[in-house]
């Protein structure tokens, strides 16, 4: 028996009850639901990135710089092209995702297999290619000393390119000379079980001066851009000058704490965007096989509807499309 | 909608017969756009480096680009194309509106912090 009143006037329109105005079923309107949510988490993230670059806008790390790798190119400078490579391989496992939607609506269910399976050979190629970025990172390339005040001091010099004076980096490995009083690092085993301490960087800060001594080619860079949009060179006598008087630490590679490529928290953010939509890939993966195996077992031809793989494409490419973004803000601008 | 699909893009001024067509026209545009973007990137031309409003012209660029990207992967990938406008204008507009409101809160005081540093009241060159 219906006691409430439902004369409202409005009966049969879009707005009127008992239909579906936005005519999309409720899994699919609450993973773009999510979806909003997620992008909003992602945007804070990326705005946060932006604060600490206006923040340090005349000293950020030039991404060209910092990631100029390729996996099996040693010592070739290859900025970007990696990234670019990622992006594309992201890209496609989209294409392959759209592809796969498609032919669920024609109920394929071969051809779903297929481009289910091909998504997620992309997904995996894309983690693995982010683990080697980060492995890359980690490690890094030439060190670098922190001052005092937390600034970066990079070293290189001036090569002959072309006729050109062009400035090359140099890794602190080359020109260091390795002193003698050897300084061991303090484990608990050592002393009072609980005071220990992080292992020591390779060289000290005096192994590396006088390895600038020594040097007279090897020139100090900073972290302050100038009007051309490169890095300060510093001259023979000032480079000198800082490392004696305010470097305090040789930094190798890049973690949380430090960063041999510039400011500590172009590292942070690196980690923790990269990482969380490293993350985001990866549960995405691990959705898509789940996905994959009832495609199999044939659940989806059992309920007569695909919808299921769409809804997991919707993600899918919203993974896709905050790469776009992180590609954007972390590489190119 | 798993009948009606939209198959025009650019406004109608590319027609594709079929939606597989039509993912496979999407993926060619998006592959230009980041060709492009990569080679600006590297290439890095004089002529936009020059400063509009607060940033290099080549980083906005860069950041329309990759709106464009995203207009795509989300109106042909996500197919918000064949959705209902109150859906799509819910998800979109919902997103834009607070997106803009955080972006400008926090890039705003960046720029107020860098004025500090800069102006020399802190120093950070030590």
């Amino acid at each position: 028996m219906n006691t409430t009143v439902v004369n409202t006037g409005t009966e049969g329109k879009t707005w009127g009850g008992g239909n579906q105005p936005l005519k999309s079923s409720y899994g699919k309107m609450m993973m773009w639901f999510f979806i909003v949510s997620d992008a909003l988490t992602f945007s804070g993230f990326l705005a946060a990135y932006g604060f600490s670059r206006f923040k340090f806008i005349g000293s950020w790390p030039i991404a060209d710089e910092v990631f100029t790798h390729f996996p099996f190119l040693h010592g070739v400078d290859a900025p970007m092209y990696y990234v670019a490579f990622m992006t594309f391989v992201l890209i496609m496992s989209s294409v392959t995702m759209v592809l796969a939607v498609d032919a669920g609506h024609h109920m394929n269910k071969a051809k779903v297999t297929f481009y289910m399976f091909l998504t997620i050979i992309g997904g995996l190629i894309f983690v693995g290619s982010q683990a080697w970025e980060w492995n890359t990172f980690i490690k890094g390339e030439y060190g670098a000393v922190q001052t005092k005040g937390g600034n970066i001091l990079q070293f290189g010099e001036y090569q002959d390119v072309n006729g050109e004076q062009v400035f090359k980096r140099v890794a602190v490995a080359d020109f260091a000379i390795a002193g003698h009083d050897e300084r061991v690092q303090q484990e608990s085993k050592t002393g009072l079980w609980f005071v220990s301490e992080e292992t020591l960087p390779e060289f000290t800060v005096d192994e590396v001066y006088n390895g600038l001594k020594a040097n007279s080619n090897v020139l100090v860079r900073t972290q302050i851009i100038d009007e051309h949009g490169e890095k300060t060179v510093l001259s023979r006598g000032e480079s000198l000058k800082q490392i004696k008087d305010n470097g305090k630490l040789f930094v190798q590679g890049a973690n949380l704490q430090v960063n041999e490529y510039g400011t500590s928290l172009f590292a942070d953010f690196f980690f923790f965007i990269t990482g969380f939509h490293g993350f985001h890939v990866f549960s995405g993966v691990v959705i898509n096989i789940i996905v994959f195996f009832n495609v199999i077992i044939g659940t989806y031809e059992k309920r007569k509807s695909y919808e299921m793989v769409e809804k997991v494409g919707l993600y899918w490419h919203f993974v896709d499309l905050v790469w776009v973004f992180v590609f954007t803000f972390f590489y190119l601008v | 909608m798993a009948d009606a699909h939209n198959l025009q893009i650019l406004r109608g001024l590319i027609k594709f017969k079929s939606n597989t067509q039509k993912i496979w026209g999407v993926l060619i545009l998006l592959t230009i756009v980041t060709t492009v973007e990569v080679a600006l990137g590297i290439m890095k031309p004089e002529s936009l480096m020059v400063s509009v409003i607060g940033m290099k012209l080549l980083n906005w660029i860069f950041i329309i680009l990759t709106i464009v990207k995203a207009y795509y992967i989300t109106w042909d990938f996500m197919h918000m194309r064949d959705e209902t406008a109150s859906l799509r204008r819910m998800v979109v507009w919902t997103a834009i509106f607070l997106i803009c409101y955080l972006l400008y809160i926090l890039l705003q005081e960046g720029g107020y912090i860098e004025g500090i540093y800069s102006t020399g009241h802190v120093k950070r060159d030590f």
